[in-house]
């Protein structure tokens, strides 16, 4: 498969609402794809599928795995699809506030890790060796995102943008093929936004990853987004380059008028 | 200020009211008169309005803002100087750890009882700690492991002369089954419905105990459990005394080792996330399933352990040992010391334990005393006597700190 992420006719109902209906999405190694539209478009929820806290109700949700081939993970535990490779953020900023940064990044790496019960307890060799490449890798992702002063930091007391990045820290953390973004620049003043710009083109660069992002920052999206999505009550009305996105009669109708260029 | 004290000045007065009947009018039914004891009424006045007001001084001091910014709390200043300083560590549980070697020279064996008692809460707590305190999985029926435990030992003892040491594996294997056995159904439990589901738990292993005449002998309990053999010794029962506590003193160290490198590995990581924040832990890769059912399992497995040792220490058990009760007392010393601390545990077993037996004189009021305090600490110090310290890394001596 060479795409990283396709999604076929995927459908979620919750009782009579059909919040996402059939939506189809692919994602190439690499790229940075946006996904927007009004609230309640389904995009969150679109999102929830992918990454296994929904089971959608049909549709088909494939994964290249690493020998190339593709993998069904419809229903698949959430831990489960992101040892498959998807890392995700939260709209809503979901850290474990009363841990320390560090520790925070340390549980993206869990999965990547395989201390077990007699490791913890006897703590050997082998178990001190991983601890201490996980502790130094996930520095290493705190410096690339400039958090590395925070580290034994409560993440509770960091200032907002530094708890969106942290999000992002602890994605990185579970060496994902592919990052999915829920609204990163929610809450941030312009000045941060551009900054966000530049970390989100940096880490595609960087550690070569795919990145879907949802976001209602027009700027952002136009600035960074490969190709982009549009969703609207559950379907999907658009899709193309930003260019074609943007002088898309649904979607300007969709955004009720709304100047897209904002 | 005139407003704290108007306000004091209501709740004095509604509670002249309210206590009229009972402290102020007495019936003598034998001359049929009636005793006016004005003077209680004053009394509780003046009480009432003296406790409203420093109840208030309190409670703004507590949320003055300035005070919070600025405040760190004593025992994590304490922490945060023994984790930076090694020496002062080692050298404070050398202390300790002599204190304790010496403790039955100067004692007698009553004293000694009441210690060993207490270092068995001490595991015990520990032992809740890693389910409520790290995992935040609120148990209320973790004494059915303690049962399942002390019975594995009283049956296998009487029925088939099983040893302790050699029962005490089994007891605390067992017990971690049954923590997984419980922990399969409660997998998508959280809170209060969790609470609910293991306080039923708790109640059915009593029940099958106390009901079960065939297996358990019902309430009327197993008798003539032996008591534990140490190097085939022949010991009197000062010495037996001596020992049972030297080896909860062994078994209290390790304990305390083994939670706190559990604390700080993966697993005890996976707990903490667990326990912030359920969904983005599994979003990060953390199987919901394992984490938990391994939290479970340990704890009940040293629930199991003490149980073989109670049911070795008494030499006779009976369902009546394992009630709620029980469960709410390890659950108030994991609460009062300090959720997920390993000291705070330590310090709010000893007082759970210590403090009922040394204040016998005031046993009529143990249970208001009991529940005042908890009321307090959760109005002033709902993180518990003393907070969760997290360990610090530092990236120039990263090797040593993780070799420790």
């Amino acid at each position: 498969m060479e795409n990283i992420l396709e999604v076929k006719g995927l459908t979620m109902d919750f009782g009579g609402l059909r919040a996402v209906d059939s939506v189809d999405l692919y994602v190439k190694p690499k790229e940075i794809v946006a996904l927007i539209g009004p609230n309640g478009a389904g995009k969150t929820t679109f999102f929830n599928c992918v990454t296994g806290i929904y089971t959608p109700t049909k549709g088909d949700i494939l994964v290249s795995s690493n020998n190339g081939s593709a993998v069904r993970i419809n229903g698949f535990k959430p831990n489960r699809v992101t040892e498959r490779g998807l890392g995700r953020t939260f709209q809503n900023i979901r850290l474990f506030p009363n841990m320390t940064v560090l520790e925070n990044v340390m549980i993206g790496k869990h999965c990547r890790l395989s201390a077990k019960i007699f490791g913890a307890l006897f703590r050997d060799k082998k178990t001190r060796a991983e601890e201490l490449k996980a502790a130094q890798e996930c520095y290493t992702i705190l410096e690339k995102l400039g958090l590395e002063k925070a580290c034994d930091e409560l993440a509770s007391n960091l200032p907002y943008g530094d708890q969106r990045k942290l999000e992002i820290a602890r994605a990185l953390a579970t060496e994902p093929k592919m990052l999915l973004l829920d609204e990163p620049a929610a809450g941030m003043n312009p000045q941060e936004t551009v900054e966000l710009t530049h970390l989100i083109r940096r880490i595609r660069d960087t550690e070569q990853i795919a990145i879907l992002l949802i976001e209602h920052d027009m700027k952002l999206v136009m600035n960074l987004s490969e190709r982009i999505y549009v969703m609207d009550h559950g379907q999907k009305i658009a899709d193309g380059t930003p260019m074609e996105i943007r002088n898309n009669p649904e979607v300007i109708k969709a955004y009720l008028g709304e100047d897209i260029d904002a | 200020m005139a407003q704290e004290i108007l306000k004091s000045l209501k709740a004095a007065l509604w509670f002249m009211f309210l206590t009229f009947p009972i402290m102020v009018i007495k019936v003598n039914t034998v001359y049929k008169t009636i005793e006016w004891r004005w003077m209680n009424m004053i009394f509780i006045g003046v009480g009432i309005f003296v406790g409203s007001f420093i109840w208030r001084w309190l409670l703004n001091r507590k949320d003055r803002p300035v005070a919070k910014k600025d405040f760190v709390p004593v025992s994590t200043r304490v922490q945060a100087y023994l984790a930076e300083n090694p020496m002062a560590k080692r050298a404070l549980q050398g202390v300790l750890l002599a204190a304790l070697l010496c403790f039955p020279i100067f004692m007698d064996a009553y004293q000694i009882n009441i210690f060993t008692v207490a270092l068995m809460y001490i595991v015990l707590g520990l032992g809740l700690n890693i389910v409520v305190g790290l995992a935040g999985l609120l148990d209320l029926g973790y004494v059915a492991f303690y049962a399942v435990g002390a019975y594995t030992y009283a049956l296998l003892n009487t029925t088939f002369g099983l040893s302790f040491w050699l029962v005490l594996p089994i007891g605390g294997a067992l017990a971690a089954i049954f923590g997984i056995l419980l922990g399969f159904p409660v997998l998508r439990l959280r809170g209060d419905y969790l609470a609910i589901v293991t306080l039923g738990f708790g109640e059915i292993i009593r029940l099958v105990l106390e009901n079960w005449n065939d297996f358990s002998h019902g309430p009327s309990g197993i008798a003539g459990i032996d008591k534990p053999d140490f190097f085939g010794l022949e010991l009197n029962l000062n010495q037996m005394t001596d020992a049972i506590y030297y080896m909860m003193v062994a078994f209290t160290i390790i304990t305390i080792f083994f939670v706190g490198r559990l604390q700080n590995s993966r697993i005890g990581r996976a707990w903490l996330a667990l326990r912030e924040d359920e969904i983005a832990c599994q979003a990060m890769g953390v199987g919901r399933t394992r984490t938990k059912l391994m939290a479970f399992a340990l704890g009940a497995t040293w629930a199991g352990l003490m149980g073989v040792v109670f049911a070795a220490k008494t030499t006779f058990i009976n369902p009546a040992s394992f009630t709620f009760l029980e469960s709410a007392i390890i659950l108030s010393i994991v609460v009062l010391g300090g959720m997920g601390s390993i000291p705070g545990v330590i310090l709010g077993a000893l007082i759970m334990i210590l403090l009922p037996e040394y204040m016998r004189s005031f046993s009529e009021y143990r249970m208001i005393v009991f529940g005042g305090a908890m009321v307090l600490m959760m109005v002033f110090r709902p993180q518990g006597l003393v907070s969760n310290f997290r360990r610090k890394y530092s990236f120039h001596g990263v090797d040593e700190r993780l070799g420790g």
